[in-house]
């Protein structure tokens, strides 16, 4: 007869997060910033379509790290529920508060219930009027909700990059000024510790494994849209790092 | 080999229709299937005279671009219901849509459209194609069929910007979800008959932007003078067509002050012409 050994919950839960960490650590890095003028998304990402970043709705955008199948089928459900408030209510009735927070209820409930946990992080971003009422919520693997400020980064090697951004991060940053700054700070953190200071800051990363995208606080005036989200990438993306370097 | 069930999951994900996904987890929030008679006897209910009825649409293509425009006016029975309605929509960044027949049902399936073509874009990341929009939106007339039945039909014409071809193309259809492409210029609703009359006279191929929206409120203002249903420009209340036009560039509204300058323009010259019929 076999014999079912017991484990205490404690270690069970904390067996599961260290799954789902070393998942999520395996991940490249994402920055997710608010500025002045919107909010930036930068990540590392050296596939063009396999998108880490994503559109919800009008003002709200999403960010992931972790294994793809796991948050983009998060993201799409995302976008459903996002649809279908906006639908039967009014498009201002969608708020990234109500989407974090059923993201929240549907992670913990696999983090305790299924065999295996989400290896996955995520931000929910949305772009207010004002700086002031910009929201980032953080949502952990395990459902744990975070509303964040100012600016969050999430992946393997998230403590090196925010240590790296802290000194060029402040809240009067445009989002043109932020990319370079975002991805500077991706680049340091990605070459190490071992790698001098003068090597990895003076090296701008390829454009080619950036996906950068925007919420623009005023896309009405802008581009007379009220979609906040916009891809930025090829040349313009180009220009952008390349305008840092030579100033 | 997968399992069957995680297999069957790809079929399933071919479409990512929001107006499927409404019709399996949230009906109640799509159009109602057609009612029974209330009368009890089987054969004619006809529920055509609870709702406003919208009315001309026309649209026109010139070299870069489409054009679209609906005059303001619902009717129910004899009655003006509304003087402000519009009818012409964006249904995404390259393409609109207008509406005829029973307003309500038009203005539902013009909002699901346009999520529904949101949607699309946001879950797939990329544009569906001008021919796919045309598509999805003659199934949507399609599920109307049991009311337009009963005498709630709704008829769309849509027009948009065929980014490949770099042309405007222009969409009508029936009540079955039949769609046909229309080629030059068309027209819908209970004025269409004088202003697809007025467009074969007033449409060339050489037609600038400028000279297209004249165009269109000309055989907006046709289809007026002879439909009961359609409405004029209206001085006195400063209310102008709806004009949208489509091209590379993306959907833009007319603004009204441009309206008013080509519809004053109009009205000054049939005055000065003088002619009785």
């Amino acid at each position: 007869m076999t014999q079912q050994f017991y484990v205490s919950p404690e270690q069970l839960m904390k067996d599961r997060a260290d799954f789902a960490r070393k998942g999520i650590g395996r991940g490249r890095s994402v920055v997710v910033m608010s500025c002045r003028d919107g909010i930036a998304l930068v990540a590392e990402n050296p596939s063009p379509s396999l998108h880490k970043l994503g559109e919800i709705y009008d003002r709200i955008a999403f960010a992931a790290v972790g294994k793809y199948n796991e948050f983009e089928s998060l993201r799409q459900a995302g976008v459903r529920y996002a649809d279908v408030r906006g639908y039967s209510y009014a498009r201002e009735d969608v708020t990234a508060r109500g989407l974090a927070s059923v993201y929240a209820q549907s992670l913990g409930a696999v983090f305790t219930a299924e065999s295996k946990p989400f290896e996955v992080e995520l931000v929910v971003a949305e772009v207010g009027r004002t700086q002031q009422s910009d929201h980032l919520y953080r949502l952990m693997f395990d459902g744990s909700i975070a509303d964040e400020s100012d600016f969050v980064v999430m992946g393997g090697a998230a403590e090196a990059v925010v240590e790296a951004l802290r000194a060029s991060w402040s809240s009067d940053l445009s989002l043109r000024e932020a990319v370079p700054a975002s991805a500077r700070s991706l680049r340091k953190a990605g070459a190490g510790p071992t790698a001098g200071d003068d090597a990895a800051s003076g090296m701008m990363p390829d454009p080619s494994v950036l996906e950068v995208a925007f919420l623009e606080r005023d896309p009405d005036t802008l581009r007379g849209s009220r979609r906040a989200f916009r891809r930025v990438g090829g040349p313009e993306l180009t220009t952008l790092l390349q305008h840092e370097q030579d100033s | 080999m997968l399992p069957d069930d995680a297999a069957s999951a790809i079929p399933g994900a071919a479409a990512t229709s929001f107006a499927d996904y409404l019709g399996v987890h949230h009906p109640s929030l799509l159009p109602p299937l057609a009612t029974r008679d209330p009368a009890g006897a089987d054969g004619t209910f006809d529920a055509g005279h609870l709702a406003p009825h919208a009315t001309t649409i026309v649209s026109l293509t010139f070299p870069g671009g489409v054009l679209m425009a609906g005059d303001r006016r619902a009717t129910l029975g004899n009655v003006i219901a509304s003087r402000h309605i519009e009818k012409v929509f964006p249904a995404d960044h390259y393409s609109v849509l207008g509406i005829a027949g029973s307003a309500g049902i038009g203005l539902d399936l013009a909002r699901l459209f346009q999520v529904e073509l949101e949607h699309y874009e946001k879950i797939e990341a990329t544009m569906m194609s001008l021919d796919g929009k045309a598509n999805r939106l003659a199934a949507m007339v399609r599920q109307n069929l049991s009311l337009a039945l009963q005498g709630l039909a709704v008829v769309p014409l849509y027009a948009g910007f065929d980014a490949e071809r770099h042309v405007g193309r222009l969409f009508s259809f029936d009540a079955t979800g039949g769609r046909y492409e229309e080629h030059e210029h068309h027209s819908v609703g209970s004025g269409s008959v004088f202003a697809r009359g007025a467009l074969k006279k007033l449409w060339n191929p050489r037609l600038d932007e400028a000279s297209a929206v004249r165009v269109g409120v000309e055989a907006l203002y046709d289809a007026a003078d002879d439909d009961s249903a359609t409405g004029g420009p209206d001085v006195v209340r400063g209310l102008w067509p709806v004009v949208y036009v489509v091209d590379a560039a993306g959907t833009r509204r007319i603004p009204d002050r441009e309206l008013e300058a080509v519809a004053r323009a109009l009205l000054d010259a049939r005055s000065a012409a003088g002619r009785e019929a």
